[in-house]
């Protein structure tokens, strides 16, 4: 199945609404949307895992790139996971201290940035 | 037998080493286990998840390798659990090779943008098992249902 991805703008947030499975195939393809939004310029990138219904090791690595290209570009990056399976996978694996995780793309936006040394 | 004792069913898939098939082996697999007496949502998603780890390795051993052979997986379906074996016919690794993550809090975290698989499977499933040797690996992959996790 092929990932969705549809990017959009939210103040200085770029937002990327993803739906599908975040594995070996869509981990790849979410990697080059990010790689694509960073070279126009983002640093603040939200992911609206929403429509996200899987996600393995694979997955997780894309978004521990992400976050970490997000961070050498002076920005971050957050997560919306309303979803207890998929939100699991990160908390199993102590990514739930790395990332903003919120329910909706507002409260990700407002929420204060994980403490982190460079 | 008797009447009230669940069969044991099996499905066996043989796949290219290709990514695109791993999607196939997480539903049949699922689907499989799903069928299972007192399986739960939980874990099935569990299952899900380690198998994908399994299957993922081993098509990546096969491309590391250059093996042309296929991608073997078994699923068994019992009252008390299901298994799945993940047979690859890669170089094989060294399991107990794999590091320890490094604490969230630290920035050493974020290196780690692979190597979480292994753990994830371990995680997820009640038994995991992974012979690995140079003509290959197998990984034996457990989840109890939850009858039978309620009587051990």
């Amino acid at each position: 199945m092929q990932l969705v991805v549809h990017t959009h703008l939210v103040d200085s947030w770029t937002v990327l609404i993803v739906a599908g499975e975040l594995d070996v195939v869509g981990g790849p393809e979410l990697r080059q949307h990010v790689m694509t939004a960073t070279q126009a310029g983002a640093s603040n990138l939200v992911f609206d895992l929403t429509g996200v219904d899987f996600i393995d090791s694979f997955g997780l690595g894309v978004l521990v790139g992400a976050l970490k290209r997000a961070r050498m570009l002076d920005g971050d990056l957050r997560l919306v996971i309303p979803e207890r399976r998929v939100r699991r996978v990160l908390e199993m694996c102590d990514l739930d201290r790395v990332f903003v995780i919120a329910d909706t793309v507002e409260i990700a936006i407002e929420a204060q940035p994980v403490a982190w040394s460079k | 037998m008797s009447e009230d004792t669940f069969p044991t069913g099996r499905v066996e898939l043989e796949i290219p080493a290709r990514t695109e098939f791993v999607s196939l082996v997480r539903l049949v697999v699922a689907s499989a286990a799903e069928i299972g007496p007192d399986m739960s949502v939980d874990r099935v998603e569990d299952l899900r998840v380690a198998v994908s780890e399994a299957t993922t390795n081993a098509i990546e051993a096969h491309n590391e390798s250059g093996s042309n052979e296929r991608v073997g997986v078994q699923c068994s379906v019992s009252e008390d659990e299901v298994v799945v074996m993940i047979h690859d016919q890669g170089h094989g690794f060294d399991p107990g090779g794999i590091e320890a993550l490094p604490s969230p809090d630290s920035p050493e975290r974020l290196r780690y943008e692979s190597g979480l698989g292994v753990f994830l499977m371990q995680a997820l499933a009640d038994e995991s098992e992974i012979m690995s040797g140079p003509t290959g690996t197998d990984v034996r992959l457990v989840v109890y249902s939850s009858k039978r996790a309620s009587t051990d």
